[in-house]
């Protein structure tokens, strides 16, 4: 007994010790910090936006209509002449806000799926994935586009689920990927013989060990929820009409460039270039330094 | 060989039944009555109950789905709510513009990203390898419209080098169209580059790690030689997969691009349909979309079994 639990606190060390060191690797990348450095900056803007406005975001102002960028307003004034800064300020905390729900449902219900039908394998495994890969055939943007016509309004709520649903075969198949090399290793045979449940085995013995793919995979589906988040919004679609979205802000603004009048565009469609880059950029580090 | 290709057949099919049928109950079992949503909440209920009786509304939604289906498998997509024109008539040709700027962003994307890809396997680890790949995917996460705009803005507005809009008119030459098209091709290229670009490279990088490398190397080849020869060939091959894994995003983007350019595509047919409630467009849109990807995943499982010689010859499975 007392060789196998110093075996075992030895593995655990070991296992930190190449924790560690990942993280250390982590924070010397310069892709990594750049990355953080665009989502802390967004971040920031999202808790703190009421803080951090100048102007009532929504707050027309006819007399400073397509006003170009000045001490007064930063990033000057749209076509109706709102502060353009203010509302990108505005939009930050919407579009956040949905990605990280969408990606954490798509990634709850990815994941025990995920651990389902890695480890039960059959018939269960073939019909389920089978579906699945039925439904994430479609684009995104066309499912989202279909049931936001088939469901009344155009709520965020709405959009979030869509995304989320479309997310989970997705992470499924990657979670899927990593629990059936796991469900082949010794200690999972062991929690068999020691006659653990199954949810046993699932969420305390195997998740564990297959939390770096989840993490990397979260991290990427949260980019790309932000890419749908913003390209409906564009749309005109899944977002409350007139709320300071920054794809609706770019949907507004945009007939403005062919006459030069670039910052109410500008500055929204930077604003979702640099958050999406940014995710990217942790997201890549993350992996590089896992080696998934 | 054949057993693969009936095999993967049979999968295809079974995909767009699958996609058919989920279509079919989202619009219609989803809460909300498709015929007051047309018309309103506050229209007449004799009115609403008419459009129900003329949608076939009415009717028990197994008997629904079956009418649905067999119009469907018939060619006979339904009528426009919105145009009161067959959907057919009024969705092919708008594919057809859509498929033009599709086809050029292809031809433009796959030997960018493959030449890309190979490039950074080859120069792996070097800053040109960085470049590319840290900044094809930094790339492929921004969205096409935002792209789009940029594009308008930079190229077309401030430097003048291309047309800002991106069809002509309907009576212009070949070189005319695509002309206008470039702009507009390359926000997708952006978003696509990235992704088969990596999947490139990582083919480059695994023939190069590979026994068979090492052996050309050994034996005294030149390493140009080892590239062209031995590389290049291995490569190549998981591109073709990742380029047809490609195209759902290339339809997602289409709708976005469209809507920047006001280009009269299919894209701009979809959004329409979403804003009207049309849903025999909209359903027709879905099930073409979704034949369309599953034909693209079909041939490139059939190129990539004919390029494989282990496929070919039925080694594996």
């Amino acid at each position: 007994m007392t060789q196998a639990s110093a075996l075992r606190a030895a593995a655990v060390l070991e296992r930190k010790r190449i924790r560690k060191e990942r993280f250390a690797q982590l924070r010397r990348n310069p892709a990594f910090i750049l990355g953080a450095l665009l989502l802390g900056m967004w971040l920031i803007a999202a808790l703190f936006g009421n803080f951090l406005t100048r102007f009532e975001p929504g707050g027309v102002d006819v007399l400073n209509v397509n006003k170009r960028p000045s001490d007064e307003f930063w990033f000057g004034t749209d076509n109706i002449g709102r502060d353009v800064y203010s509302r990108v300020v505005a939009g930050t905390r919407p579009i956040i806000f949905m990605a990280f729900s969408a990606t954490a449902i798509g990634t709850l219900f990815g994941t025990t799926l995920g651990l389902l039908t890695g480890y039960m394998k059959g018939r269960f495994d073939v019909i389920v994935m089978r579906i699945l890969d039925a439904i994430s055939a479609l684009p995104v943007i066309v499912i989202a586009l279909l049931a936001l016509a088939a469901l009344e309004g155009q709520s965020e709520v709405i959009t979030v689920l869509i995304i989320g649903f479309v997310f989970t075969p997705i992470i499924a198949r990657t979670v899927r990927a990593a629990v059936l090399y796991e469900a082949e290793l010794d200690y999972v045979a062991a929690a068999k013989l020691r006659t653990e449940k199954m949810p046993h085995i699932l969420f305390v013995e195997i998740l564990p060990n297959v939390l770096p793919p989840i993490i990397v995979e979260f991290t990427i589906r949260l980019g790309y929820a932000v890419f749908a988040i913003a390209t409906l919004s564009f749309l005109g679609v899944g977002v409350e009409l007139g709320s300071p979205n920054w794809g609706s802000q770019v949907a507004e603004n945009y007939s403005g460039i062919f006459g030069n009048l670039w910052w109410a565009t500008v500055f929204p469609a930077g604003a979702i270039a640099t958050l999406a880059i940014g995710i990217n950029l942790i997201a890549d580090s993350i992996m590089e330094a896992f080696e998934i | 060989m054949l057993k693969y290709v009936a095999k993967r057949l049979g999968l295809a099919l079974l995909t767009v039944f699958v996609v058919t049928t989920a279509i079919f109950f989202m619009t219609n079992i989803l809460p909300g009555d498709p015929a007051t949503r047309i018309l309103g909440n506050l229209a007449e209920p004799e009115n609403v109950a008419k459009l129900r009786k003329d949608l076939g509304l009415d009717r028990p939604l197994l008997a629904q789905y079956w009418t649905w289906l067999s119009n469907t498998l018939q060619g006979d997509l339904g009528n426009s709510i919105q145009h009161r024109v067959p959907v057919v008539d009024y969705i092919l040709p708008a594919i057809g513009l859509s498929l033009r700027l599709a086809a050029i962003a292809f031809l433009l994307t796959v030997p960018l990203s493959i030449i890309g890809g190979i490039t950074a396997g080859v120069m792996r680890g070097k800053p040109v390898d960085r470049v590319i790949t840290v900044g094809g995917l930094s790339a492929a996460v921004v969205p096409e419209f935002v792209w789009a705009v940029l594009l308008v803005l930079i190229v077309g507005v401030r430097l003048k080098w291309l047309p800002t809009s991106a069809y002509p008119g309907p009576d212009e030459g070949l070189l005319t169209y695509v002309y206008h098209l470039i702009l507009p091709s390359i926000a997708l290229v952006l978003v696509l580059f990235g992704y088969i670009s990596r999947i490139a490279r990582a083919g480059v990088i695994e023939a190069f790690d590979s026994d068979y490398v090492r052996t050309a190397t050994l034996k005294g080849l030149p390493r140009r030689k080892v590239v062209n020869k031995h590389v290049l060939r291995n490569a190549l091959l998981p591109s073709i997969a990742v380029i047809a894994s490609q195209v759902p995003y290339l339809i997602g983007g289409l709708v976005a691009v469209e809507r920047v350019f006001n280009y009269p595509g299919f894209g701009t047919i979809l959004i329409k349909a979403v804003q009207y409630r049309d849903y025999p467009v909209l359903q027709s849109s879905v099930l073409i979309v979704a034949v369309v990807i599953v034909l693209a995943q079909l041939i490139a499982d059939i190129l990539f079994a004919v390029l494989n010689p282990r496929i070919r010859q039925g080694i594996e499975r």
